[in-house]
Formats: structure tokens, C-alpha cells, sequence
């Protein structure tokens, strides 16, 4: 079986992953997206299965793209990654397949954005629809920050931040949940705890063991067929009524604090799921 | 693998398993560094983090 693993910088979870394709015995290829040029007229590329694991959102939606069109199975789709990597294309997902989530608006200029705010009161999310890591995520409390951020992003910010991504606060008790969905299966899933309203875990959350119980697994599954499936990190949220909504979904999945809190050898569990998807 | 800080000329070591790619930080001045060669162990400082890199 030919493997390809689209990547750049290599984190913990690429060596994790190269060690489980050896520990398989399975042959795989590197392939560097920082050292490519595509010819985009070629569609003979000798892998059965391309892993994308990219740091880069925009270089690996359009190489998934590339690949996904010459008929090779990739992990995760283009389609999935499309929508992971804009949290506006998720949330619509989301609600389209009935699927609690945060309420969210969208308005295009700053004073539009400072009306959707103020419909959902303070405070209120503020979110670029492209990023991770919780990076340029604002917690708005009141109209004094809206009217700063707002007039930030519109003087210094790209095009992308033209687009005002406004959620509705979910207050959370001191945690969120990040459940890994594998295929049809919720493999496992972590509290993250943080005393910061952010609590990712590249931002400084501790992450401990959640059960998965059937309701977590239920709309995690869900979640992950929502925006078309593979190997995805759905956030959920928990309400203050015990309800479980979805926050986001990420399709290059971070988990290295995750095998050992959860006891899941989860890129095992990965690879064995790229094995199964592969063009035989 | 001994290798050489290009930011502050520090000298130290880095893991045998280390593979292309990955990011260490120097222990003397801090760098974020890739190592962009293991043939002789060559380090170069690591970009910086870009707007849409993540999950």
C-alpha cells in the first residue's frame, strides 16, 4: 500500500503517526507541502491513500483538492476540510443537520456587526472564520469593547476579517469537552479546564478523561457526519441544563494530550482508518 | 546531535529520533527553531505562526 502524508512542521502528532505506519510495517511517503509545485494537468500520483496532516489550512484544502480529484482516497476529504476550516461553513453545517449549537449571527461591516452583537447581548463571541488555537477569539462585554474590536479589524485586519463570525456566550462550567470521532465511532473524549473563558488546550487547558457517554457519542457522531465525515475533534460544549451543544470541528486534529489522558491509542486509531479507506 | 543555535550561536543537543521538520527551542536564548537538515543537524528559526495555520 502506497501512504502519502501531506505535511509541513512536523508536532508531536506527526512522529506519533509515522511511528504507528512503522509499527504497521507500512511504507509512506513524506510529502512536504513547502517543497511542491503541482502540475495541476497530472492526476497519476502513485499513492493509494493520501493522510493530510498539514499545519496550513489554505495549502491543504487546495492539495486535498488536487489529490481527492485524481481519484485517491484522502483523510480527510477536501470537502470536510472546506468546511472544518471556516467556522462559518461548520455552524451552517451544523444547523442544517438539526445539530445544537451556539445561536450565531453574520453581518459583513461594523455596524452591522455591532447590531448582531447587541441582538445577542453582551457578552457576546466574536470569532475570524478562519484560525485555530483560539487565536483573535474576543469574549465581548460590552459596547465600548464591541465598538474597539469592531474598528480593529476593520482598519488592520485582512478581507477575511470583513466578515463578522458573531456567537452567542455559552457559559461553561470552567470546561469544555473534546470528543474524537473516528469513522462511525466517538474513540474517546477529554475535559479541558481552564480558569481563561478560552479553553484549548495549545492555550494552557488541562485536560482529564470524559466518559463518552451515549448522549456525547450521539451528537459527536452526528456532528462529524454533519460536515461529511473522517477523522474529526468536534468541541462540545455542556449548558447549564445539562445539555450538549457543538462548538467547532477540526479536521487536522491535535490529540497529543489525549492518548494518555483517555488511554486510547488514538493514532493507531487513525492510521488503521486510512488502511480501511484506501483504494485497494 | 549536537547542533548550533543560528539566532544566539548556542550550542546543544538534540534528540537521535529527531526528524526534518520538527521545531525545538533553543535553552539558551529561546528560539522557536525547524530543523531543516539532519545531515549535517542544520537548524534555521521557525516561521512564525501565520493566520490561518491550526487544526
Amino acid at each position: 500500500m502506497r501512504i502519502a502524508v501531506l505535511c509541513s512542521r512536523i508536532r508531536a502528532e506527526e512522529k506519533l503517526l509515522f511511528a504507528e505506519l512503522e509499527k504497521r510495517g507500512l511504507d509512506y511517503t513524506r510529502i512536504d507541502d513547502r517543497e511542491q509545485v503541482f502540475d495541476l494537468h497530472r492526476h497519476d500520483f502513485p499513492y493509494d491513500v493520501v493522510l493530510e496532516r498539514c499545519i496550513q489550512h489554505s495549502r491543504a484544502v487546495y492539495m486535498l483538492k488536487i489529490f481527492g480529484d485524481a481519484g485517491i482516497p484522502t483523510v480527510n476529504t477536501y470537502e470536510v476540510a472546506t468546511t472544518c476550516g471556516d467556522k462559518f461553513l461548520t455552524t451552517q453545517a451544523l444547523i442544517h443537520a438539526n445539530i445544537p449549537t451556539p445561536r450565531c449571527l453574520l453581518a459583513f461591516t461594523p455596524e452591522t456587526a455591532l447590531q448582531a452583537i447587541e441582538e445577542l447581548g453582551y457578552p457576546a463571541v466574536l470569532k475570524p472564520v478562519v484560525g485555530s488555537w483560539g487565536r483573535m477569539v474576543s469574549k465581548v462585554n460590552d459596547r465600548d469593547a464591541a465598538e474597539a474590536i469592531l474598528e480593529h479589524r476593520d482598519v488592520l485586519g485582512s478581507y477575511q476579517h470583513g466578515i463578522y463570525y458573531v456567537q452567542e456566550y455559552i457559559p461553561k462550567p470552567g470546561r469544555d469537552i473534546r470528543s474524537f470521532v473516528v469513522g462511525d465511532e466517538c474513540i474517546c473524549a477529554i475535559y479541558r479546564a481552564s480558569e481563561h473563558w478560552i479553553t484549548n488546550t495549545a492555550r494552557g487547558g488541562h485536560a482529564s478523561n470524559c466518559p463518552v457517554t451515549p448522549e456525547l457519542a450521539d451528537i459527536s457522531i452526528r456532528a462529524a457526519k454533519a460536515v461529511g465525515g473522517g477523522v474529526v475533534a468536534i468541541d462540545v460544549f455542556e449548558t447549564t441544563d445539562g445539555q450538549l451543544m457543538i462548538n467547532e470541528v477540526n479536521y487536522t486534529m491535535e490529540f497529543r494530550n489525549s492518548i494518555d489522558t483517555t488511554g486510547v491509542n488514538i493514532p493507531g486509531r487513525i492510521i488503521d482508518y486510512v488502511v480501511s479507506v484506501a483504494r485497494q | 546531535m549536537n547542533v548550533t543555535c543560528p539566532e544566539c550561536s548556542a550550542e546543544f543537543d538534540i534528540p537521535a529520533d529527531t526528524m526534518t521538520g520538527e521545531i525545538v527551542s533553543c535553552p539558551e536564548c529561546g528560539a522557536e527553531l525547524e530543523v531543516v537538515d539532519l545531515d549535517p543537524p542544520t537548524l534555521a528559526l521557525a516561521p512564525e505562526v501565520e493566520e490561518d495555520w491550526g487544526e
